[in-house]
């Protein structure tokens, strides 16, 4: 199959405009006669149902939280980006455009990122215009940050919580919804099957969390907002219920998946302490606007730190090393996330690490509250300083934060064109759950920009052509496939109850967290990944030999939930593996060790690798089938990312 | 540290439920309670029973969705989510009593799992500003005050959790309800529909079976975000506005 993205011809600033003229309309009268399924209910899918059911289409919205404002896009912390240059600082939708796929370490299209710049205007229109208290200066107007990887303020925030108050927004239009009867929500619901019919998408197959019933939804277009697969890696800033398992049971039935190896590991966050860890806790990296990050000089130091012999307000300046200011003195602190993390984890490495584990470097605000003074840092991150003296009992405003790099975002995701159709027709992937506008990395407060523009401003339209030209005659679920898919599902099912083995699921995710974040994590080498595919494999096996699953189906069933979201986790890991041992370069989150430049950046192959990688589900225990989509660049040049 | 847990089970809605007591022990004060929980859980999984089913979501203390009623407080001795609670908040040896929500409008569900869908309901009767997608002005043409803005971001960060229905002896809504009606009636964007938002969230908040205003400020006391009770104050104020201006314009 060729890979088909579908972006329009002609000049860049164009190519939107020209295609919503282009794209079919659904007659007003008519919108009525179609059903739409949301899966998630994230900024994507709340945005996107809420959207959707005004145009007067009927939605079906699905989550498996017990409500959809529970969704993980509310833990987004810094802000959302738009283009909008209320700050007279230079910026524009090209340069958010031109900063993105730079970011992205050129490997996102252009066509879409571009898009995504234009309609991120729209957005923060739409949000102020729901109630969304947005952060204001003294004249009344809308405040600005800048935020990292870039150069101007463009970054639009709620104190730390722009997700919450972004997702509250999105699920106040969606109950708005509810209520006039045009969306039906379906909470604590997990979709276990996409069902196609003659090729394309026609509905799902769910299971109830609380009564356990498998039921079968039908409909004309199916739309997967169902966020990213951090938790491959056990420990990540995911949410606990953030899985793959959507999405990889639409893989499974022939969605491609683009891209799996790229994973943003986060530069600030709350570093391990122990074993019996659950999560990671993210530090808004907003904080890097005015936290200095430093670890001492020397090792002999820093051996002294984590004995506790001295402590880090004892250190001179002249015993510090704010490497990050040292080794790229015109972004410092504000250099994008990969960099930052690729850094804190050579620091480590060299035996500078500051905490008893020896991973974690400072963060340290005692010249911003010098400079600025306790009430406006307390003003600007209150609630972020809160947060990490609740969970490390310290007092950011006194010692310095100690922080270090964790799993948080999923560049990869399923394959999309600009149509944000997957490989399956009537499939469509948005938000985190696509692959689609972010490359190799995604810059800081562009989640919330994406998962916003596709389901406000760009599914709209899309899915509008698709159904126009499939004709509004009804659908209903019972065709046999439905019967078929729900009797594959009882099948798994009934399999995960009958095994009684001998380990819990968490045993099992913890061990596959433990072998991506060492051979797939922030560094990857030919032979560990190699390792890493064989001891995947054999985790699979066991698990599916040896794995304790209590309870029954008819009933609220957590470790039933979690076992199916592990068993896709067993199969993703793998198939990261493999993609990130295909891509022979470093770009982005994806770093190669043998691919570097001799100061230790990404190393990227424009000739060889310039493309996006999309994988085939061929059948249960066979290798995947790699397609690739070459990446075309017009309108920017290809160079060396250097941020010194 | 070692503890003894004292734990609602509940198998569901029709079970009559009771407290079960688990003693535990190696469980270091660097962990959260819920991780705390997540060991009991394992522990009782290889010893082939049920674990303890309770809600938990994002564990950053922003989703809402922890919910546990500890040693008579929601969400423990701490001003904060559940999952934001560490077990330095507890002596060695202690008895931690774990409760779901108590709540006629919150049926229980399973064990420590509720169901809160009754403040969904409250927010689809009016707890938005009604505009479609598109067709809006430019952000920058509502210009609002930065001390309004404010106030009205205080009100928003409510997470919906359901503290303040559990702390109140009439588990009564008022704080939750309040939230949202304080936070859009204070902006310009939500002025055209306050009065019909205040009466019909407040007459969904009743029909959901939660109680009367205790006017003791126990919700405000326990809400992990601090929400505050000038909020209901302010809804009394809206919902009078409107009983007792005519044709609710």
């Amino acid at each position: 199959m060729i890979l088909d993205s579908k972006i329009p011809a002609g000049p860049l600033a164009e190519k939107w405009t020209k295609h919503k003229f282009n794209m079919k309309l659904v007659n007003p009268a008519n919108k009525r006669k179609y059903d739409v399924i949301v899966v998630g209910t994230g900024l994507a899918g709340a945005s996107a149902a809420a959207s959707l059911a005004e145009l007067g289409y009927n939605v079906k919205a699905f989550c498996f939280q017990d409500s959809p404002r529970r969704a993980h896009s509310i833990a987004a912390q810094g802000g959302i980006n738009a283009a909008k240059n209320y700050q007279n600082d230079g910026d524009s939708v090209f340069r958010l455009f031109y900063d993105t796929i730079k970011g992205g370490d050129y490997r996102a299209r252009e066509g879409n990122v571009y898009r995504l710049a234009e309609v991120s205007v729209n957005i923060i229109d739409q949000c102020v215009a729901q109630g969304v208290p947005f952060a204001r200066e003294y004249g009344g107007l809308l405040a600005n940050r800048s935020f990292g990887g870039a150069q101007v303020s463009r970054t639009f925030y709620a104190r730390g919580q722009t997700g919450q108050q972004l997702l509250l927004g999105a699920y106040s239009a969606l109950s708005r919804q509810v209520a006039n009867g045009k969306v039906k929500l379906y909470p604590r619901t997990e979709m276990m099957d996409v069902v196609k019919i003659d090729g394309h998408a026609r509905g799902i197959v769910t299971r109830n969390l609380i009564t356990g019933a498998i039921e079968k939804h039908a409909a004309h277009a199916v739309l997967l907002c169902t966020g990213g697969y951090g938790n491959v890696f056990f420990l990540s800033t995911n949410a606990m219920g953030s899985n793959v398992t959507a999405a990889w049971r639409a893989h499974k039935r022939g969605a491609y998946f683009a891209n799996p190896c790229y994973t943003q590991i986060h530069p600030t966050c709350i570093p391990v302490s122990g074993d019996h860890q659950s999560k990671l806790t993210l530090m808004s990296e907003s904080l890097r606007n005015d936290g200095r990050v430093w670890v001492p000089a020397t090792v002999e130091m820093a051996e002294k730190l984590r004995k506790g012999q001295i402590k880090a307000n004892d250190i001179p300046e002249s015993e510090r090393d704010y490497y990050l200011e040292r080794k790229y003195p015109s972004f410092g602190n504000l250099v994008p996330r990969d960099v930052a993390s690729r850094n804190a984890k050579y620091v480590c490495d060299e035996g500078r690490g500051v905490n008893e584990t020896g991973e974690a470097v400072f963060l340290d605000f005692r010249d911003a509250i010098k400079r600025d003074g306790e009430d406006t840092i307390r003003a600007r991150y209150g609630n972020l300083f809160d947060m990490y003296q609740q969970i490390t009992g310290e007092n950011p405003y006194q010692v310095p934060m100690m922080i270090y790099p964790a799993v948080h975002y999923t560049m990869g995701g399923l394959w999309v064109d600009y149509n944000l159709s997957t490989t399956i027709p009537g499939l469509y992937a948005l938000g985190e759950a696509n692959f689609s506008d972010h490359g190799a990395n995604r810059l800081g407060a562009s989640a919330l920009m994406q998962g916003l523009a596709d389901g406000y401003f760009v599914i709209p339209y899309t899915v509008g052509d698709y159904l126009a030209q499939i004709g509004p005659s009804p659908v209903n679920a019972d065709h046999p496939e439905f019967e078929k898919s729900i009797q594959e599902v009882k099948d798994r099912i009934q399999k995960l109850l009958s095994i009684k083995g001998s380990k819990t699921v968490d045993y099992f995710h913890k061990k596959l967290g433990k072998i991506m974040w060492n051979e797939c994590g922030m560094a990857r080498t030919a032979e560990g990944l190699k390792q890493a595919k064989a001891d995947i494999k054999a985790l699979r096996e066991e698990f599916w030999k040896d794995v304790k699953v209590l309870g029954e189906n008819e009933e609220l069933n957590q470790s039933l939930e979690k076992a199916h979201r592990v068993a896709d986790f067993l199969e993703l890991g793998e198939l990261m593996i493999d993609d990130a041992f295909n891509r022979e370069e470093s770009c982005g989150g994806h770093f190669r060790e043998e691919y570097q430049t001799p100061e230790g950046e990404a190393l990227r192959d424009d000739e060889n690798f310039a493309y996006v990688a999309a994988w085939k589900y061929l059948g249960e225990g066979q290798e995947e089938e790699l397609h690739k989509e070459p990446l075309e660049f017009e309108n920017v040049k290809l160079t060396q990312r250097s941020y010194k | 540290m070692k503890l003894t847990l004292k734990v609602w089970r509940q198998k569901n809605n029709a079970d009559k439920g009771g407290f079960v007591s688990y003693p535990i022990g190696g469980i270091s004060k660097d962990m959260s309670f819920l991780e705390m929980m997540d060991v009991l859980n394992e522990q009782l999984t290889e010893k082939g029973e049920d674990p303890v089913h309770f809600d938990h979501d994002c564990r950053e203390g922003i989703c809402g969705m922890c919910s546990l009623h500890i040693n008579g407080k929601p969400h423990g001795p701490q001003q904060t989510t559940t999952c934001q609670l560490h077990m330095r908040s507890f002596s060695d040896g202690e008895t931690i009593t774990i409760e779901p929500w108590r709540a006629k409008a919150f049926p229980v569900v399973k064990d420590l799992v509720v169901d809160r869908s009754a403040f969904d309901r409250i927010i689809q009767a009016g707890g938005y500003v009604s505009v479609n997608t598109g067709g809006v002005p430019d952000a920058n043409e509502i210009p609002i005050p930065k001390k309004i803005a404010d106030e009205a971001f205080d009100a928003a960060t409510c997470i919906g959790c359901g503290a303040c229905v559990a702390a109140c002896k009439n588990a009564s809504a008022m704080l939750f309800t309040s939230a949202k009606v304080s936070q859009l009636a204070m902006l310009p964007q939500g002025q055209v529909e306050r009065k019909d938002r205040a009466e019909k969230m407040i007459a969904q908040m009743d029909a959901e079976g939660f109680g009367a205003c205790t006017n003791t400020g126990a919700c405000a006391a326990e809400c992990p975000k601090g929400i505050s009770l000038t909020n209901i104050a302010r809804m009394n104020r809206e919902y009078f506005t409107a009983a007792f201006t005519t044709e609710n314009v």
